[in-house]
């Protein structure tokens, strides 16, 4: 663990984007919808980091934020120990090229007006690949990488399928030779059959390439299956829950079904303490009153929990 | 290895990859199924050869067929009447010996004026609308891209001392001109360089927002869309020269806020997608993505309303000739030639009811053909088919 922490490809330190909600003839400021409220993270070089969330909790909106398609209200995003939080356009240009992103909705994130060979071109372009040739081949390789045969370079996005497509948004994040990709949902919008090639084309290509993933999913398995290391310990009642209820794909086993009960807490003004309260089986009045502080469990292992504080 | 394994280790699911079927093929089989806007697009298509033949028919130093010659003695002959060879000169008889649409109060060849009169309305409805279809997307692009950007108390400052610069040129007279045009443009310089280069230089009351770009832009589109625009344009023409090309600029500029909205709606839209975000995370300029990544994405419902637009413009030049605010007499239009036959409808129907159902065809098939391109456009009724 302690060699993993020399080797931090990016680092998010208290990260928080707020939106506000306005209301009313004068567009006053209501309120603050906290979409990122304080996340630390860190990315180990060529390898993967699991982010799993219900939907809304902001998992895309942290995306966003490490990208710096946004900007976080509070905290700081280092690349490589270069803090990357507040560059302008132009500073940030070699930073862009580092990190990309795959999307979740293969319908969305391809140009319907251009073919798949002038979407990877874009790339190339910005990286400063001018003569068009070389970029025609350069599309060839990446293309192949990804595997798709050369000749998808000339067709539109409504003639290629759902995986066809998730490939050539692959190979686009690929053009710009990326360190760290994030996959945002790469592959909740695919049949499970599609999935699995998605999944190993990325785990291939991490492995060649040397990439290293934010992946975000709802799927506990899919994250599972992407990520090195999985903490076999749940150690917060949240995770708990949330593991209980992966379904086992074998009829044979008997589970204690333990649903939980209760609503996510609004992202509008949410109630002080830890944000499950409202459904964790565990409970008690000092959940409710302040902050939890985040306690180091076993090596890189991190909880917001009182029941792990001990105390 | 059987064939679930390789589909577990990465290989593609089948190219299965349809036949290739080109998007203006598609367009053309949905287009056929579509009989009012075939029928539209049909007449529309007719009307162009019409008006560029007649272009070149009614022009040059011995047109084939002259709009303009007076033969008083053939006055409100009917149409299909053969021209009288006894009473006129040689060089007067039209070339067919035929007047195909009867002649005016001056024996003028309707024919011939028609044929005029529908290159007027073609350059008319198609230099409009390319003025309100240009304005629109700029103003409508700007909105919706960089609609959140704020406009400073700076930014106005500036604006207003180029307008006084503008102003100065005009009205000021010889070296005072030129020192007021030197100090305003040299003030707005400094406001706009200084507040991006050293914002703590100037006083912090000039950096105050008062508007965003977006906030500006709606206002203009909803502030011109509560005028009446006929008699808009009505009071431009009667102050401007009575001429062709300040009737396509006039409407041109009242007529771009239809456009302006479908732009700026479209923008907010697609820069949340995806592959927008994409080409931003790439890196690519601001205008490679409006330019390679959004306008092509926008243009239908725009074409869509040029379409429309150009019915509302011929008519708007109809209306405006008709009225006496139009193209000067000697030159033929559809809306003068129906206001000089207004007189004589009961001794000369045709002069009022030829250009009448010209105007009332080309516009109900621009319409027509408009919407139906709107229907085509539609990815989801395209989807179904």
């Amino acid at each position: 663990m302690t060699t993993l922490a020399n080797n931090i490809i990016l680092r998010g330190q208290g990260l928080r984007r707020y939106f506000p909600v306005r209301r009313g003839f004068l567009q006053r400021v209501m309120g603050w919808i906290k979409a990122v409220d304080g996340v630390d993270l860190k990315i180990p070089a060529a390898r993967t980091l699991g982010l799993v969330g219900e939907s809304g909790c902001g998992k895309s909106t942290l995306a966003r934020l490490i990208l710096k398609l946004d900007e976080p209200n509070e905290g700081t995003i280092l690349y490589r120990d270069r803090d990357i939080t507040h560059l302008s356009r132009e500073e940030m240009k070699p930073y862009r090229r580092k990190m990309q992103i795959i999307f979740q909705d293969p319908y969305g994130s391809l140009n319907p007006r251009m073919t798949a060979g002038h979407t990877i071109e874009e790339g190339l372009r910005t990286i400063g690949l001018k003569d068009r040739d070389q970029r025609r081949r350069r599309v060839a390789e990446l293309l192949e990488k990804v595997g798709m045969p050369a000749w998808a370079a000339d067709r539109y996005p409504h003639e290629f399928s759902g995986g066809q497509r998730q490939r050539v948004g692959i190979a686009r994040a690929l053009s710009v030779e990326p360190e760290l990709i994030i996959c945002d949902e790469p592959v909740s919008a695919l049949d499970v059959s599609i999935q699995a090639q998605i999944l190993n084309l990325l785990r291939g290509l991490q492995r060649d390439l040397g990439l290293s993933y934010l992946f975000i999913s709802h799927d506990l398995n899919v994250v599972e299956y992407m990520s090195e290391v999985v903490y076999d310990k749940h150690l917060n009642p949240y995770s708990d829950a949330l593991f209980a209820s992966m379904p086992v794909p074998d009829p044979a086993v008997k589970r204690i079904w333990q649903p939980l009960a209760g609503d996510v807490p609004s992202p509008f003004n949410p109630p002080p303490g830890c944000k499950f309260q409202n459904r964790c089986p565990l409970v008690e009045d000092r959940c409710r009153a302040a902050e939890i502080p985040l306690y180091q469990a076993n090596g890189d292992h991190l909880v917001r929990c009182w029941k792990v504080l001990g105390r | 290895m059987s064939h679930a394994d390789r589909n577990i280790t990465g290989t593609p699911e089948a190219l299965a990859v349809p036949a290739r079927r080109a998007r203006l093929q598609e367009s053309w089989i949905l287009l056929r199924r579509n009989r009012l806007a075939l029928a539209g697009m049909v007449i529309f298509l007719l009307f162009f050869a019409v008006a560029v033949a007649g272009m070149f028919l009614t022009t040059g130093t011995s047109p084939a067929l002259d709009p303009n010659l007076v033969r008083l003695q053939e006055k409100l002959r009917p149409p299909l009447s053969r021209a009288n060879l006894n009473s006129l000169r040689p060089e007067e008889v039209p070339k067919s010996g035929v007047y195909l649409l009867g002649t005016d109060e001056l024996g003028r060849d309707v024919f011939a004026r028609m044929l005029q009169g529908a290159w007027v309305s073609l350059t008319v409805g198609f230099v409009a609308v390319g003025i309100a279809v240009v304005i629109g997307v700029v103003l409508g692009g700007l909105a919706g891209y960089f609609g959140r950007g704020p406009i400073t108390v700076a930014g106005v400052l500036a604006v207003l001392l180029l307008g006084g610069a503008a102003v100065a040129a005009g009205t000021l007279p010889g070296s005072l001109r030129v020192l007021g045009v030197v100090v305003a443009v040299a003030l707005a310089g400094v406001l706009v360089l200084l507040r991006r280069r050293r914002p703590g230089g100037l006083p912090s009351f000039l950096g105050l927002q008062i508007l965003t770009v977006d906030m500006l832009i709606t206002g203009l589109i909803d502030i011109m869309l509560c005028f009446p625009s006929f008699f808009l344009i009505l009071t431009v023409v009667a102050l401007l020269p009575a001429s062709i090309y300040n009737i396509m600029v006039v409407i041109g500029i009242t007529s771009w806020m239809g456009a302006a909205r479908f732009v700026r709606a479209e923008f907010l839209s697609l820069r949340e997608q995806d592959f927008v975000t994409a080409a931003t995370a790439l890196g690519v300029s601001d205008l490679r993505i409006i330019f390679r990544h959004m306008v092509p994405n926008a243009m239908a419902p725009v074409l869509v309303s040029a379409t429309i637009g150009i019915a509302g413009a011929i008519l708007a030049e109809a209306g405006l000739s008709f009225l006496g605010f139009g193209v000067p007499p000697p030159h033929a239009t559809w809306g003068n030639i129906l206001s000089d036959g207004k007189n004589y409808l009961f001794d000369a129907p045709w002069l009022t009811y030829i250009p009448g159902c010209a105007i009332l065809v080309v516009v109900l098939s621009f319409n027509l053909f408009g919407e139906g391109l709107r229907d085509i456009l539609n990815p989801k009724l395209r989807e179904r088919h």
